[in-house]
């Protein structure tokens, strides 16, 4: 075991993957030399070699396109982008093909290529470095979307997306890239994809969140238990699909359910959450399912930054209307 | 326009690309001088002031940089020849599209450098009235606001107008699809639209080799059917040459020109890049003699156009009028979410007023 930032296990993870499988190619901008903006490559084409650990031109649908290209010649290409927003010129290269090639092959065959992308805010960036893109992608048929939430898991999650034969986009919550260290093994193993992990029992209300908003649902946990209140919070990890068995299981447990997340409300992750449980657990609920999200506006400038972004308090608040229910 | 030798160009790597780039401070010094006594004095003074401008307003953004009291800030060090010269070629009709690299141009069409620099401090106030100054909002993701250029530029021939558009990029920008695509719709609409790649030889850590394979971006105007043309991006006069001949050949009817501005990235990319992990620093160091606000000190002063005294006086005046900003932006009070929810739509929506942004109150 070492101890490992964000940063430095999904670093590992890579190095591992493409220690162990020749196929295996990280693309990107600034990846190379510079070891990526946020260092998440550092070293690694040092020890890879340059055709391993490939810089590209500042041409996203080009490489992202690419990488389908390279799947198809036998690799499995794990593309960098640099900042979330600037997944946005692969957008197209990503859902009309990257997630339609198995349906266009009638279920014969996969991509198997994954697409880092670190996203998010509070780290007080310019515009357009902060954004929380995961719903666009989790609305398209045929990717799988995933975001880790610490060191120990990230690892796990990345080398399954890894192996995984269709397109997974993985989302990096960066403003936790050095937020803290944990203890990872010396070789990874991969975890399931599709598996929200509990975090910390409850009995009277469950968080459910993802990336970022685990911190904040644990640190409001721990404040309503102060207040009395037995509050879980459940880690999603995996945003399509999402682990419904998980989710009803925490429904029926607590009966109250307040979902997190930084991405904008309207149709957010939380609005799915809402309706599954409608659907499969109405009986259970105890309260109605709420939200606390992003407004419905572009990830503000840094000054508005603590205005936009879900904190323990405003979670808290919403906790409170629902114990009381 | 004069295609002359360059002789202060420097031995650095990448000098070579300034071979055959239209120059004017690069010159001999006898052609140079007299190259520069056939410029009206009022235009060099002009362009002299819009130098120092620039000058004045990013040495003041690095340094509140660096006390934290703005966010992250891109310079533009060296690169205030091509976006000086650029723009000071266009008259107050024309419309002009940056970059963030380009952060303070608006300054140079009557805009207080409070506002770009309450923008870099991450206050909203920092968006400044596009219409009233024709500069459009800087754009973050690069090659994206080209189609815009090309955009207005068409719209400018639909109206039976005679203004244009300028667009700026990076050399790493050329790589985009939206590069291409403003390229080749500009040149398809003959829209009257220039655009000026700032060839600084580096996208963050790649450099022009690894971007591209042709050395001379101008290059590629030739398969867009329009003309590319080459200048010294350190040269504040030859850009603005260039450009106004861009402009008034647009004006006239003659269509989009790409203009390539060598130059150099002096700086590192922005406040939180570190170059010495992927470049030679002393390359780079080698480059410092065209920095251009020296560089046209001198140039101007030999040639009798102004003396030491006059140029120093017009730095300390533009100093000095950035000497407070700090304190400026820091007395502009913040805006509350509410504000900036208003913000977003017109009318605002429920979901944007104050029962949208705090949820349910009661259940
Ligand atoms: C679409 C997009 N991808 C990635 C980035 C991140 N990024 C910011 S600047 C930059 C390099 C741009 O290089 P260049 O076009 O040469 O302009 P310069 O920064 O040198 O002015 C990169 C990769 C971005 N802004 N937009
Ligand atoms: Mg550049």
């Amino acid at each position: 075991m070492t101890e490992a930032t964000l940063v430095d296990a999904i670093n590992r993870t890579l190095d591992q993957a493409l220690a162990d499988d020749p196929r295996v190619l990280l693309l990107g901008e600034d990846i190379g030399r510079n070891g990526g903006v946020f260092r998440v490559t550092a070293g690694l084409q040092a020890r890879h070699g340059a055709e391993r650990v490939i810089d590209t031109p500042l041409s996203e649908a080009g490489f992202v396109g690419a990488a389908i290209g390279l799947c198809l010649a036998g690799f499995r290409p794990v593309v960098e982008i640099q900042f979330d927003a600037f997944v946005y010129p692969a957008f197209e290269q990503l859902v009309s093909h990257a997630a339609r090639f198995r349906w266009r092959t009638a279920g014969r065959y996969g991509l198997p290529m994954v697409v880092r992308l670190p996203y998010g805010g509070g780290t007080r960036a310019p515009e357009l470095h902060s954004d929380s893109p995961e719903t666009l992608f989790s609305h398209v048929p045929g990717l799988r979307v995933v975001a880790p939430s610490d060191p120990a898991g990230a690892g796990p999650l990345l080398l399954a997306a890894i192996a995984c034969e269709d397109p997974v986009v993985f989302m990096e919550p960066k403003r936790l890239y050095r937020r803290g260290r944990q203890p990872v093994p010396e070789r990874v193993t991969p975890a399931p994809l599709d598996r929200a992990v509990t975090v910390r029992p409850g009995r009277d209300l469950t968080l459910v969140a993802h990336g970022a908003m685990v911190e904040v649902a644990v640190a409001a946990a721990e404040r309503l238990a102060e207040d009395g209140a037995a509050v879980g919070v459940l880690d999603l990890r995996s945003l399509y699909p999402l682990d419904r068995d998980a989710l009803v299981e925490a429904a029926t447990e607590t009966g109250r359910v307040l979902v997190i997340h930084e991405a904008p409300r309207h149709c957010g992750l939380g609005a799915e959450i809402a309706a599954l449980l409608q659907e499969y657990a109405a009986d259970r609920l105890l309260a109605p399912v709420l939200r606390v999200a992003g407004a419905d506006m572009p990830f503000p400038l840094l000054r508005n930054e603590d205005d936009y972004l879900p904190g323990c308090a405003a979670v808290v608040e919403r906790a409170h209307l629902l114990l009381d229910y | 326009m004069t295609e002359a030798a360059q002789t202060d160009q420097p031995t650095a790597p990448g000098a070579q690309l300034l071979a055959g780039a239209h120059t004017v401070l690069g010159a001999p010094a006898a052609l140079r001088d007299r190259l520069l006594r056939e410029v009206p004095q009022p235009r060099l003074l002009d362009l002299y002031r819009g130098l120092c401008r620039l000058r004045a307003f990013d040495d003041r953004a690095l340094t509140l940089q660096r006390q934290g009291r703005i966010g992250t800030y891109a310079t533009y060090r060296g690169e205030e020849a091509v976006q000086a010269g650029s723009v000071l070629a266009l008259t107050d009709r024309d419309w002009v599209f940056p970059t963030y690299r380009q952060g303070a141009v608006v300054t140079l069409r009557g805009v207080a450098p409070e506002v770009p620099l309450l923008l870099w401090s991450g206050h909203p106030g920092g968006w400044h009235d596009v219409h009233r100054s024709r500069v459009a909002p800087i754009c973050v993701p690069v090659a994206t606001n080209l189609p815009h250029a090309v955009g207005a530029a068409w719209g400018a021939r639909l109206r039976g107008e005679t203004w244009v558009a300028l667009g700026f990029a990076g050399d790493g920008a050329t790589s985009e699809g939206d590069f291409h695509e403003a390229c080749n719709l500009a040149a398809v609409m003959e829209a009257p639209a220039i655009i000026v790649v700032t060839n600084n030889q580096w996208a963050i850590s790649t450099p022009i080799s690894a971007q591209t394979r042709v050395t001379r971006i101008a290059d590629k105007a030739a398969a867009y059917g329009m003309p590319g043309v080459r200048v010294d991006g350190f040269d504040v006069v030859a850009c603005h040459q260039v450009v106004s001949a861009a402009a008034a050949r647009a004006r006239a009817g003659g269509g989009p020109t790409l203009v390539e501005a060598v130059c150099y990235r002096l700086g590192p990319h922005g406040t939180a890049d570190e170059p010495s992990l992927y470049r030679d620093q002393a390359a780079a160091r080698a480059w410092e003699p065209m920095e251009p606000v020296a560089r046209t000190t001198t140039a101007l002063v030999a040639a009798g156009v102004a003396s030491p005294a006059e140029l120093e006086a017009i730095r300390e005046e533009l100093a000095t009028e950035h000497r407070d900003l700090g304190r400026a932006i820091e007395a502009v009070p913040a805006w509350t979410a509410a504000e900036l929810a208003g913000t977003v739509h017109d009318p605002t929506p429920w979901t944007l007023g104050p029962e949208g942004l705090a949820g349910p109150v009661r259940l």
